[in-house]
């Protein structure tokens, strides 16, 4: 009765907030007296299955069918149903994510599972089976029972440290039975930006608001998050105005992020905005006007022309 | 063609957020409720697709009464008619229970709903009617266009976007900026009134998860400001102080 961990590939990679899930299911397997066994479904390589053993796995289970190699909710969620009734799981634990929704929702179905999303925090046991998550878009939390027999928690990104060891994970092939229906979507074509830090996953965010004045006025905030290895986002007036890409927005109706810093550049702090990044570490906000609500909710706040200010915040990172 | 739009009625986007009685319940007091934002996506475009196809519309909200005026508010805006399970809409099982077991009775072509509820933001519920349903599950959906039976999509990926298709029925989770907003004018608020609400009890008592209490997050400490002309001690700050560079 292993805890089930999917594990979600980028390129072949296990992705950051895969790792985080493998170590938050490695401590509930802990605390539950069992072992935890990661999924992974696609193409990678044996050194990096393997490596899902730093964060706690004892063993992956891994799916390679040529079919599965493009994200798939549907048929990915057929494939870790499989795998959790082979492993007799009853957790299952995987990052919240656009794949890990179209996963966790199809899950659920199939398991009748009970389940929690946005998980902040690792299940208090002593009553149950106690989770702590993130609600009202970072506002509030909430400490859920979950009472079906199959449990299933989506743990919101950058909320847990994994502590890495040298342990090595055993790999074993799965192959999973898929059906048609598995694969009723067709993708015709994916736009993704290739190269850059992925937001959702982004340690460090500069942020940007109307306070750019334009689109061509956006080098400055990629050249600070360039120095920095940071993603770039901006409030959803920005995308509104197609200055930048919806995949940018942040806020109440964009992202979700929790980021260990959040800089936000001429961004005034509508309440809408600081729903989709309260849950950062740390906040700093620049912002000419010393009346921005934003710097209300900062760790670290400068009044001042952001086109005088980041330049020279790149050239100080440079200087590190 | 037959679409149902499911819509949740939640509190305001500006609300600040307040428990009450030993922090196990919203403190509703002086909270506007209002049709969740994504929604109001997936009701804009279900009344595009009407004013297109012929299509009829109907909404369901799994809720209590006091979820009536966000109903009548999306009939004002262009559905037909509206279903209310007359039930408090506690975890996504139970919630895509409800929805499931209208959806059987009436073959909808096409179920759409917002990505997640700005309450609880599980996102989850397409997926599960979906899988209830035995038929495709989507989202999130920024662009759709139907020909004849076959859906053509958009959906936002982390840092891009997919393009898909699938053929009918099918269960979507919308976002912006699959259509715009819509408000109701005068007209269709006083034909709101006379359009059919059918409340219905629920179908199913599946509750696998049930939420025990309420926290808000602890507060920020004061701003540290920092003068415009030494704004490079920020980075120092970071690195040192804060640790996070």
């Amino acid at each position: 009765m292993s805890v089930l961990i999917f594990a979600e590939l980028d390129e072949g990679k296990i992705k950051k907030s895969a790792q985080e899930a493998i170590f938050y299911g490695a401590k509930v397997a802990q605390m539950l007296g069992t072992s935890a066994t990661a999924i992974v479904i696609g193409q990678a390589s044996d050194d990096e299955l393997a490596s899902a053993g730093r964060f706690g796995a004892t063993n992956v289970l891994h799916a390679s069918d040529a079919k599965l190699t493009e994200p798939n909710g549907m048929a990915y969620a057929t494939v870790v149903a499989q795998a959790a009734q082979q492993e007799g799981s009853k957790v299952i634990v995987l990052a919240k994510s656009s794949l890990g929704d179209a996963m966790t929702a199809r899950l659920a179905g199939k398991l009748k599972a009970g389940l929690a999303a946005n998980v902040v925090e690792l299940p208090e046991l002593s009553n149950g089976f106690r989770v702590k998550s993130s609600i009202y878009t970072g506002k509030a939390f909430a400490y859920n029972d979950l009472k079906a027999d199959v449990k299933i928690l989506a743990i919101k990104k950058n909320t847990i440290t994994p502590e890495e060891t040298e342990a090595s994970a055993a790999v074993k092939a799965f192959s999973p039975t898929l059906n048609d229906a598995d694969f009723s979507i067709s993708v015709k074509s994916t736009d993704k930006s290739s190269g850059d830090i992925l937001l959702p996953e982004a340690d460090l965010v500069v942020s940007a608001g109307r306070g750019l004045k334009g689109p061509e006025n956006w080098g400055i905030v990629e050249d600070l998050a360039k120095a920095l290895h940071a993603a770039t986002a901006c409030s959803k007036p920005v995308s509104d105005l197609d200055w930048r890409p919806h995949s940018e927005h942040v806020g109440q109706t964009g992202l979700k992020i929790s980021p260990n810093l959040y800089i936000a550049c001429g961004i005034s702090g509508a309440i809408q905005h600081l729903a989709g990044v309260n849950s950062s570490k740390v906040i700093v906000v620049i912002n000419k006007d010393p009346d921005a609500p934003f710097f209300k909710s900062a760790d670290y706040g400068i009044v001042g022309d952001v086109f005088d200010i980041l330049p020279r915040l790149t050239k100080a990172v440079q200087a590190l | 063609m037959k679409i149902l739009v499911c819509v949740t009625s939640v509190p305001d986007t500006t609300t600040k957020i307040a428990f009450t009685d030993n922090n196990t319940k919203l403190n509703k007091a002086g909270v506007t409720f209002i049709t969740g934002p994504y929604d109001d996506y997936a009701l804009a475009r279900a009344v595009e697709l009407k004013e297109k196809t012929g299509a009829t519309i109907t909404v369901l909200n799994v809720g209590e009464a006091d979820a009536e005026p966000v109903i009548r508010k999306c009939l004002a805006i262009g559905a037909d008619d509206a279903i209310r399970v007359n039930a408090e809409p506690t975890d996504a099982y139970f919630v895509s229970e409800q929805i499931a077991a209208i959806a059987k009775e009436a073959n909808y072509d096409l179920i759409l709903m917002g990505r997640e509820s700005i309450d609880f933001n599980g996102g989850q519920v397409h997926g599960i009617v979906g899988e209830m349903l035995g038929i495709p599950s989507i989202s999130p959906v920024m662009l759709l266009d139907i020909d004849g039976d076959t859906a053509k999509i958009t959906r936002e990926i982390e840092g891009g976007k997919e393009s898909l298709e699938a053929k009918l029925p099918l269960v979507l989770g919308c976002q912006e900026p699959i259509a715009e907003w819509k408000i109701p004018n005068m007209r269709g608020i006083m034909t709101a009134r006379t359009k059919p609400l059918k409340v219905v009890e629920p179908a199913g008592t599946d509750k696998l998860t049930t939420v025990a209490s309420y926290e808000l997050p602890a507060p920020r400490g004061a701003v540290k400001m920092i003068p415009a002309d030494e704004a490079e001690k920020l980075i120092q700050l970071l690195h040192t102080e804060a640790k996070v560079i």
